[in-house]
């Protein structure tokens, strides 16, 4: 089972790729939704079928995988907006950028201490690299929309690391961390739309009117 | 007891969504957050017991900041019945039940010690405030919610794997996994050092981002700016704190670990950027409620620079979380209200405000003298601790930046806020319907008689709490 785990991680490490090159939102979407679904079935490969993991499973498939995209489709659909155009800094240094922080991810990974059965695992390593896909997403892209697309992978890579310790914390904080996951993207939903009807774009590099003189 | 800290708010947030009129909102604010003190009070004389499995313990620590959380928040929701009423023109259905979300969220912050559940508390007063900045509907308040929500919500997401990391460490470590505080204290010899490195450092940019340490404050200056007065009051006066109690936490564990050698230089770096920043961006500044938002990045990091430096100098941070919310409480108030009669927060419309409004314009220029360390207020006495602790430990440089920044800081304000509340009201102000009633001065005037007390006389409990509170931050 080890090598299937592994094999998946390496699908969502493809993913945070796929979604630093493209510029069409519907398609990044797309991306982090099915990373969601494959981030639901993970548990279900690392630990013994237990009623927690499976609970585990259906609630991230849920909400990772159905919920969440369909309201930021939704919002796209409303705005209009189909492309992230003119990003602040280009899709092919982006891409660079992320090669090298997935680099940075195994190297850091490799000098911290683990547990023996994780030991062949690269869930460290694929969690940091994505938690930085997200972050490199978050500041280099111009439309609200993409930023909160970048927020997600951020809380995904968040989630790959929290796997390793589906069995060692109470459900209360997984779900609870899951619900605020839920109700921020929720908010930021909102804003996206009235940020669209305000200025009727979803361009952030509009809202610059509150800075020094 | 614990539970019904958190439920109570909860209640009220029902109640005021359920409420199908404008003008009787803000009275059951006030009612239930009366009834919230009531609790707090009640909890700080009977200290009840630490829950069964500890995952709720009220310590020292967690009563400072409870009670300095629920005194602001009854000052908001008091002023809130009287400022409500020139806002006529939009719903405050919103308003009134995300403040008492937020409320609960902050009790729970406050009385868990389970740092898991801290987080979520933490998260979750983190979006509450997000349609609160956005209470005037306008394209600079959306551009200020929209930062605060992504900024923040990524720097409590950086602090989340900070936990996990911390989580993880006890998983390799082979003791029994757990977030509990007083678990991981006790743990902490064993835990690997690698992993709990990184996690203090993720802590650290996680809840530093929350609390607006530089250079991690670039949401503030907006959300404090464009926020309503009483919601910028309660952010820094109440949320600041909540994320300094998140950072006194993995203090305490630095201390467990021995680690507290690097994280208290990091504090002290992080807190004299902050104060130095402060200073620069203080000067000349056009917007008042900006200004007073570079102020609550200065205050924060003479907290961080406290916590930084230890030993008396931790008595002074706590006494200075007290002051700051208190100050901070008069001045984003009375700042509301000037805003509200000239209808403009520049500097260059706001002139004579003592003639035009004399009870806030004199609030704000008390309140301006007690925030920049003058004597006798109580930030007076929580700074001079945190100087003189710096020189007695041999920390000349330290001392030295921040006695400068106060300095240039007091400067910076006085050229601000002096014109606006000296002299005489340009010709050409727009008049408006606003007047000063008890309800819009009451709740400051009661802060500032508050801040005035503590700087001449701390009664003996509150000192007991606060020693208590120190002690526990002891690095032996």
């Amino acid at each position: 089972m080890i090598s299937l785990a592994d094999q998946f991680l390496v699908l969502v490490l493809l993913i945070n790729f796929i979604s630093l090159g493209t510029s069409r939102l519907i398609f990044s979407i797309r991306a982090v939704a099915v990373q969601g679904v494959i981030l639901g079935i993970l548990p279900g490969l690392i630990h013994s079928f237990s009623w927690h993991v499976l609970a585990i499973t259906i609630v991230i498939i849920a909400v990772k995988g159905v919920v969440i995209p369909q309201l930021l489709g939704r919002a796209v659909r409303t705005a209009e907006i189909k492309r992230e155009v003119e990003p602040f800094l280009g899709y092919v240094p982006t891409l660079l950028l992320g090669a090298v922080f997935t680099a940075f991810s195994f190297g850091f990974a490799g000098s911290l201490p683990m547990l023996p059965e994780h030991q062949n695992y690269i869930f460290v390593p694929a969690s940091i690299a994505t938690l930085m896909t997200g972050f490199l997403v978050l500041t280099t892209r111009r439309k609200a929309i993409s930023q909160v697309i970048g927020y997600l992978i951020l809380e995904n890579g968040i989630f790959i690391f929290g796997l390793l310790l589906a069995e060692a914390m109470p459900v209360m904080v997984e779900a609870g961390a899951l619900l605020d996951l839920l109700v921020g993207t929720f908010v930021m939903g909102i804003v996206i739309n009235q940020i669209s009807r305000e200025f009727s774009s979803l361009d952030t590099s509009l809202l610059t009117s509150l800075k020094e003189e | 007891m614990f539970a019904a800290l958190i439920i109570l708010p909860l209640i009220g947030a029902g109640v005021t969504w359920l409420i199908p009129f404008d003008r009787m909102r803000p009275k059951a604010l006030a009612l239930f957050a009366c009834g919230h003190m009531g609790l707090v009070i009640r909890m700080l004389i009977h200290t009840p017991p630490e829950s069964p499995g500890g995952w709720f313990h009220l310590d020292a620590l967690g009563k400072v900041v409870l009670l300095s959380t629920s005194t602001i928040f009854l000052a908001c929701a008091v002023y809130s019945m009287g400022y409500l009423y020139y806002r006529r023109e939009r719903s405050n259905r919103l308003l009134c039940m995300w403040l008492l979300i937020c409320l609960s969220a902050a009790s729970l912050v406050t009385i868990t010690h389970h740092l898991g559940l801290m987080w979520v508390a933490l998260e979750t007063t983190t979006i509450s405030m997000a349609p609160l900045i956005y209470f005037n509907r306008n394209a600079r308040s959306i551009e200020a919610t929209w930062k605060y929500l992504l900024i923040c919500s990524v720097g409590v997401a950086l602090a989340l794997i900070g936990l996990y990391f911390l989580a993880y460490a006890t998983v390799v470590a082979k003791v029994e996994p757990s977030l509990l505080l007083d678990d991981l204290v006790r743990a902490a010899g064993k835990l690997s050092s690698g992993w709990v490195h990184a996690a203090f450092v993720f802590l650290l940019v996680g809840f530093g981002t929350k609390m607006g340490l530089a250079p991690l404050h670039t949401w503030k200056p907006d959300a404090y700016g464009e926020a309503p007065g009483l919601v910028g009051a309660l952010l820094s006066g109440g949320l600041v704190n909540l994320a300094f109690l998140a950072l006194v936490r993995v203090y305490q564990l630095c201390i467990a670990t021995k680690e507290i050698t690097f994280f208290q230089n990091a504090l002290v770096v992080m807190g004299l950027f902050s104060m130095i920043l402060a200073a620069i961006f203080m000067a000349r500044q056009a917007d008042f409620k900006r200004m007073l938002a570079y102020s609550s990045v200065e205050h924060v990091g003479i907290m961080a620079v406290a916590l930084g430096l230890g030993g008396t100098a931790i008595f002074g941070a706590l006494f200075h979380l007290l002051a700051n919310s208190l100050t901070k409480g008069v001045l984003f108030l009375s700042s509301g209200n000037i805003h509200r009669s000239y209808n403009s927060k520049s500097t260059d419309h706001v002139r004579g405000a003592m003639r035009r409004l004399p009870w806030s314009g004199g609030l704000f220029l008390a309140g301006f003298l007690a925030i920049t360390g003058s004597p006798p207020f109580a930030p007076f006495i929580s700074e001079f601790t945190i100087i003189s602790s710096s020189f007695i430990q041999g920390r000349m440089a330290v001392g030295a930046v921040f006695l400068i920044s106060l300095s240039i800081i007091f400067i910076g304000m006085a050229l601000t806020v002096l014109p606006m509340v000296m002299g005489e009201a340009p010709p050409n102000s727009e008049t408006t319907s606003y007047r000063e009633t008890i309800g819009t001065v009451g709740p400051p005037l009661a802060l500032m008689l508050l801040v005035l007390m503590l700087g001449v006389w701390i009664p003996a409990p509150l000192m007991n709490l606060l020693r208590e509170a120190a002690a526990q931050l002891e690095v032996r």
